[in-house]
């Protein structure tokens, strides 16, 4: 695809892909949806993909002989080759399917967590993590008591590089789990500072890229981490499918993950072998129609072009910046340099929750609470949550104009 | 509140009006009760993780089983708010088992938006919370206005925390 000159962005066009963006809602008003960080719309090639999936090429995969589970196993595959080819992993073996980001994080904090990492050693996240990429590490903790470290965020919402050097001094860090992009402040993160920092005290990084994958062009080889993440829905894919990407020499130090089927080389009640990866990770009939599904995404996505996404996600950070800033009473959590389209904000007069009720009667979906991020709201005195609008690459500078607008009214309404 | 232009606008959200009565805006901004209780002799944590909102819960009974006083603290949204500070208002003078009835009723009430079960035994301490059976429109919000409910339940039964979730 790279091959093919960009055609021009035209978000209006992209508009008619997403069968939802002109379902008719509540008293006729059009859907303005601002929370896909929290999960995206779904363009027609992805539901009529697994739709004919289902309809043309279902069976289970890796286990029939014949040519309707060749088909299935072909397609599963054939997604895998795809989502190497997204984030350009070195070996299609390097890309496992996943639940979702949360699974593939749990994954790393099990099996190299608790399989490969010494007790002694340490794991650093940072203040503007989401749950998924908190809770796994001090379970982990807790389990096996390697000691969690908290990297600190200045007030601009970036990540205090300074405390990362800190934490990592001793060289007795073995792991930096960190989000490329912060699903609250829209921070993106300096990853390949990150990662030069970490592979100089001797430390892998992981990266959460549940945000980050969907809003800009992502190399994991230029990137040089160790592991990466992203999740399915958020990128206009189905649920039930995640990613996780890991060097394949890590991966093979990893014990499995779950045990059951596709997962092993050979079966005796007295010992069992496991597959190579990435099936030694992948227990049990997999999430097939959603790899279809997921495959159909990076298409989708890949023939616009990362790069215009990002371009495009650049004129509506700009347009919200400027334009919410002219809400009086809005205080927006985050002003990091380089940031993609997420803005978390408290309107003086009202409760992030009662907000989010009246943009619902305006038809803007919002989110309105903690985000999955409660020590980042915690961190910024705002215990009691915010309310976000997230775009897509399917938003316009109008719908934020229309946000904007409706902000205005919903503080005169509580004042 | 004064309404903004003697009333023709047409706001956005004017159809909120039936949610977002002035009894409720009015407590939601100042809530009363909203103090600690030195003499509690029940207290309770309520939250509602899903969006933070968070109360503390004092109750003092009297010697005859009365409920002497109520108050609260914590954060909320309005609706939250509002219905904690008037649940207060309500439950003074009450048995213990008298709140926990109101309670039930009014539980009923702002899932349904009626309460056809409402005893003249409760019908005037029913309808200072009718401007909040406005909330059974928005499932996503009934917790927010049963917290408080859920809380002194809590507290009343020596357990100390409730959620709403
Ligand atoms: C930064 C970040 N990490 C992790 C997740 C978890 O994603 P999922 O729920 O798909 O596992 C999300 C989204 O909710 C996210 O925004």
């Amino acid at each position: 695809m790279d091959s093919i000159a960009p055609v021009a962005f035209d978000v209006a066009r992209i508009r008619q892909d997403f069968p939802i963006l002109s379902q008719p809602q509540a008293r006729g008003r059009p859907l303005v949806f601002l929370d896909s960080g929290a999960s995206a719309q779904k363009p027609r090639v992805v539901i009529d993909a697994m739709v004919r999936c289902m309809e043309t090429a279902y069976a289970n995969v890796h286990r029939g002989a014949y040519r309707l589970s060749e088909l299935a196993t072909d397609a599963y595959e054939a997604a895998r080759g795809a989502t190497a080819r997204f984030i350009n992993a070195a070996d299609v073996r390097e890309i496992v399917f996943t639940k979702n980001s949360t699974e593939a994080m749990n994954l790393v904090a099990h099996c190299w967590g608790r399989g490969v990492m010494q007790p002694g050693q340490a794991v650093v996240i940072s203040e503007l993590e989401h749950h998924a990429n908190i809770v796994p590490w001090q379970m982990l903790r807790d389990d096996k008591g390697n000691e969690l470290r908290v990297c600190r965020v200045n007030d601009s919402g970036e990540l205090d590089m300074d405390d990362l050097e800190r934490h990592l001094a001793d060289g007795k860090v073995g792991l930096v789990a960190i989000a490329h992009m912060s699903n609250v402040l829209g921070t993106v993160t300096p990853v390949e500072r990150i990662v030069a920092m970490a592979h100089a005290h001797g430390a892998r990084v992981l990266l959460d890229g549940s945000q980050a994958a969907v809003h800009r062009r992502v190399d994991v080889q230029a990137i040089g981490c160790d592991f990466y993440c992203f999740t399915g829905h958020k990128l206009y894919g189905p649920t039930g499918i995640g990613v996780l990407w890991a060097r394949l020499e890590h991966l093979d130090r990893m014990p499995p993950f779950l045990g059951g089927g596709d997962m092993i080389a050979s079966v005796t009640f007295e010992h069992s072998t496991w597959a190579p990866s990435p099936g030694k990770f992948e227990a049990g009939t997999p999430a097939i129609i959603e790899a279809v599904g997921l495959h159909a995404a990076i298409d989708y996505v890949t023939a616009i072009g990362m790069d215009a996404i990002e371009a495009h996600e650049r004129t509506l950070v700009d347009h919200a910046t400027a334009r919410l800033a002219r809400v009086e009473g809005l205080t927006l959590l985050g002003h990091a340099q380089d940031r993609g389209g997420v803005f978390a904000f408290a309107l003086d007069a009202a409760h992030p929750h009662d907000l989010a009720t009246l943009l619902d009667r305006a038809g803007i979906a919002v989110r309105a609470g903690r985000h999955c991020a409660e020590p980042l709201h915690a961190r910024f005195g705002l215990e009691g949550g915010t309310t976000r609008a997230s775009f897509g690459l399917y938003t316009t500078t109008d719908e934020i104009d229309l946000l904007a607008q409706a902000l205005a009214e919903a503080r005169e309404f509580f004042r | 509140m004064t309404p903004s232009t003697g009333g023709q606008t047409t706001g956005l959200f004017d159809d909120l009006r039936d949610l977002y009565q002035e009894v409720i805006l009015d407590h939601g901004r100042k809530p009363r009760n909203f103090r600690r209780l030195e003499d509690a002799t029940a207290t309770a944590r309520g939250d509602n993780p899903m969006c933070g909102d968070r109360i503390e819960l004092f109750v003092a009974l009297a010697p005859d089983g009365n409920i002497a006083d109520a108050a609260f603290q914590g954060r909320g949204c309005a609706i939250s708010t509002a219905s904690a500070s008037l649940m207060t208002e309500t439950v003074k003078g009450k048995t213990a088992a008298q709140a926990k009835a109101l309670g039930a009723t009014f539980r009923e009430l702002a899932m349904t938006g009626t309460c056809p079960d409402c005893g003249a035994e409760l019908a005037d301490e029913m309808e200072r919370l009718a401007p909040l059976s406005g909330v059974h429109e928005f499932p996503s919000r009934v917790k927010c206005a049963t917290l408080a409910w859920h809380t002194l339940n809590a507290a009343l039964d020596g357990t100390k925390e409730a959620s709403s979730e």
